[in-house]
């Protein structure tokens, strides 16, 4: 069963860390524990999200820049 | 011409603020909000609504297209841009006026001006406003930095000159420092404004932070006396007063007078804030920036001078003249406002949205609560963490200050963290109560008083 990464904060979901930079990551892109795999925009602060398990992606669930819940998947582990 | 409808580019308690003054000035409004805002409290309120596009205020709030066809669609002949989103960006009150509409606020050159850091020095000394020692223009070459830094001293502040709200600032404390910081500086500055271009100047230690609030139609302009801001957390301001409570009437008329002097020397037209570092060691006040818009702070103003400030704004865009005349604007006790945020002081002021379960306002002789809170409402992750503001007036301050705690003590907030025990223990304080702070009070402050913010919460506040 794929394994999912959950949003932690309700906000918008960024996948890089400024509008020129790369993407953290890609699909197929292989993430250790604790690898940054995008940010949560909360009212102005931003927040780091963390992959909490190791894996390889498969899909990205939330797109760049999207409004997200808490708890939303936002990234597909394989 | 008058104003007939009035759309409010804006959200939150500013925009609720904004349809109040428009409404009793009998104009009609337009609320425009993102897909995130469609049950907040100033769309409710509003005579007609539009959505503008997603909840990322890059495609809806700063939209400026979005907001110009929602006014054409619903025949709005002013927009008011509040504070934030769009307020300070002069190519908007180019486009408003380019459609044929009124922007509530001053020209786009004006905003230009005041806007860029090295420009609006200029022109206040050219006014003959006091500024902190700097560069008295934008530099772009290492060289010209390092002259300057030579001639004033250090510590030194370096700012992008196209930069705004603290954004972009580092202080360097030696020419080694200054150096690396520099370069970072400009860097970051040509991605985050596409102009590196940077401005250096001298850093005033233990300043207090106090701002001229102005009215000005473009031709005559007044002051509405100051407000102090000291109490800042990372450059943000939590707790505002007015008047400086430690000002003397001598230099209160003399800090007042230089705002007003560079007010009309842009032939400024609205409402603006003059913004000044004072040191109360050596007397001496600073220009550091004007801000082209009604300020979050204002309604202290609105409490000693009994005016009505963005009701005042709106009928100047109207083509009125001023209502006042400068003998006619007295100051009249002490006001203090504080910055209710859905953020938990005990936690590092980690923001956190959320439903509102239950909500109690204070209330009760020289209160005012704007804000956008209603019971059942979500507060969205989306924006700034500000819920609202509670402002309170007295005779004196030590009054007002016995007020701002009976009136926190009131307040309730349910379902969300807020800031609301910070300010309990701050209305407490001694030295808040003898005014003895600056810019860089608050913040070790919060260091020493963790555990009594943590205990606080503790107790249900």
């Amino acid at each position: 069963m794929a394994k999912h990464l959950l949003s932690p904060l309700p906000g918008t979901f960024y996948r890089k860390p400024s509008p020129d930079a790369p993407f953290y990551k890609d699909v197929g892109d292989t993430v250790a524990q604790g690898d940054v795999i995008g940010l949560i925009e909360v009212m102005k602060s931003f927040n780091e999200v963390r992959a909490e398990q190791a894996g390889t992606i498969t899909a990205f669930l939330a797109d760049d820049e999207e409004p997200v819940m808490a708890g939303q998947p936002l990234v597909e582990l394989g | 011409m008058a104003i007939r409808k009035l759309l409010i580019a804006n959200r939150g308690e500013i925009a609720v603020r904004i349809i109040r003054a428009a409404r009793e000035l009998g104009i009609a409004t337009v609320q425009v909000h993102s897909a995130a805002d469609a049950d907040m409290l100033a769309v409710k309120m509003a005579d007609e609504a539009v959505h503008i596009g997603p909840p990322h205020a890059a495609k809806s709030y700063l939209n400026i297209e979005a907001i110009l066809a929602a006014a054409r669609q619903t025949g709005a002949d002013a927009i008011h841009p509040g504070y934030g989103f769009l307020a300070e960006n002069a190519g908007f009150a180019d486009a408003v006026e380019a459609a044929g509409l009124i922007f509530v606020g001053p020209t786009g050159d004006q905003i230009r001006t005041m806007g860029d850091k090295a420009m609006a020095r200029k022109a206040a000394l050219k006014a003959g406003v006091p500024c902190v020692p700097g560069s008295d223009g934008r530099i772009d070459s290492p060289e010209e930095a390092r002259a300057i830094a030579r001639d004033i001293g250090f510590p030194l502040m370096i700012k992008a000159a196209a930069g705004g709200g603290g954004r972009g600032i580092r202080i360097a404390s030696d020419p080694e420092e200054f150096e690396a910081l520099m370069a970072q500086a400009s860097a970051e500055a040509k991605a985050a404004f596409g102009d590196g271009g940077l401005y250096v100047e001298k850093v005033i230690e233990r300043a207090r932070h106090i701002e001229v609030q102005v009215l000005a139609d473009g031709e005559n302009a007044v002051h509405c006396y100051e407000r102090e801001c000291s109490l800042q957390r990372r450059r943000q301001k939590v707790w505002e007063e007015a008047p400086a409570p430690t000002l003397s009437p001598a230099l209160r008329e003399k800090l007042c007078a230089s705002a007003v002097a560079l007010a009309r020397a842009v032939n400024y037209r609205g409402a603006g804030t003059i913004e000044y570092l004072y040191d109360d060691r050596t007397g001496e006040f600073y220009f550091i920036e004007m801000n082209t818009r009604i300020q979050v702070e204002h309604p202290v103003t609105e409490m000693i001078t009994g005016i009505d400030l963005v009701r005042e704004m709106i009928r100047i865009a109207g083509g009125a003249r001023l209502s006042y005349s400068q003998s006619e604007i007295g100051l009249k006790g002490a006001a203090i406002e504080v910055r209710i945020n859905a953020e938990d002081p005990a936690k590092n002021f980690l923001p956190g949205p959320g439903p509102i379960t239950a909500l109690t306002v204070p209330g009760g002789a020289g209160t005012r609560f704007d804000t956008m809170l209603y019971q059942g409402y979500t507060v969205p992750p989306f924006y700034d963490s500000l819920l609202g503001k509670l402002i309170v007036w007295d005779e004196t301050r030590e009054g007002a200050i016995a007020r701002m705690a009976r009136a926190l003590g009131e307040l309730d907030v349910g379902g969300l963290k807020t800031t609301r025990p910070l300010f309990a223990l701050l209305a407490a304080d001694p030295d808040v109560r003898a005014a003895k702070v600056h810019t860089r009070w608050l913040e070790p402050w919060l260091e020493e008083n963790q555990q009594r913010l943590q205990e606080q919460e503790g107790t249900g506040s």
